[in-house]
């Protein structure tokens, strides 16, 4: 039987970005990278368990500007998941299919995993600390 | 209205004979997570600039090392669960396919028991 080059959808190149898609295609990417930041998080639970030394070298870390940067990167990645995966629990349950429905809690999603990341960042300097 | 017999259902698992683990696996830990990300957010927060004296002492309470190690849980199988389907659907050569499942289980299961006996061995004094 000869091979048949069957049309795939969607087609991504042609097919025009819609909040929906988008912040779909953004669960899996915040979720990928959160499964990468989890190094980080394994490093810094594992140095305090080696003693002070250890926990010095990956306190620095964190605390430079590349440290920064990658939290800053895992904090809006882990809100944005929170945030998108209460959505989809939501929806597991049936609730919110509806197409203004969808439209709305994404909007909601965006804005509050955006406002929680600012807000944890400025309650993180707020309470005092060289990070 | 359901054509399939009760045994049927029982039965059912589907053809990768898996039935629902997967999906429910990863709706139970995302619910038990959203508790413990909140949780873990506000605690690093509280806990940033720490040294080491202060986060130890700040660990070794059971109720705070317990839940850590529930989120500890939730998270390297969440993420098992998640990154295996990642790979399900965009990696289609067989053999990286099945390379990369084995390293995703392999190393998730590696971070979550390192992860777990440094909060263990921390709030046991050290």
């Amino acid at each position: 039987m000869a091979q048949v080059e069957r049309p795939l959808s969607p087609h991504l190149q042609v097919y025009k970005p819609q909040l929906t898609s988008v912040l779909s295609i953004l669960h899996r990417i915040t979720g990928v990278g959160l499964g990468v930041g989890t190094l980080l998080l394994a490093w810094w639970l594992v140095s305090a368990a080696y003693g002070p030394d250890h926990f010095e070298v990956s306190q620095a870390f964190i605390a430079s500007w590349f440290g920064r940067l990658l939290l800053f990167g895992f904090t809006y990645s882990l809100f944005y998941h929170l945030c998108n995966g209460i959505r989809h629990l939501f929806w597991d349950a049936g609730w919110g299919f509806e197409l203004k429905a969808a439209y709305s809690s994404g909007w909601l999603v965006v804005i509050a995993s955006i406002g929680l990341t600012v807000a944890s960042w400025i309650a993180g300097y707020a309470s005092g600390g060289a990070l | 209205m359901s054509h399939r017999t009760p045994a049927g259902r029982v039965h059912g698992l589907g053809s990768a004979q898996h039935g629902v683990d997967h999906w429910w696996g990863q709706r139970l830990t995302a619910l038990a997570l959203v508790p413990l990300v909140i949780w873990f957010c506000i605690s690093l927060v509280g806990l940033v600039g720490a040294d080491h004296a202060t986060f130890t002492k700040w660990l070794s309470t059971p109720g705070r090392a317990v839940t850590m190690l529930l989120l500890i849980l939730a998270t390297f199988y969440h993420m098992k669960l998640g990154l295996q389907v990642v790979i399900e659907d965009y990696v289609h050569s067989r053999g990286w396919n099945i390379t990369l499942l084995v390293l995703n289980s392999f190393a998730c299961v590696l971070l979550g028991t390192a992860s777990a006996f440094a909060v263990i061995k921390v709030a046991l004094g050290g």
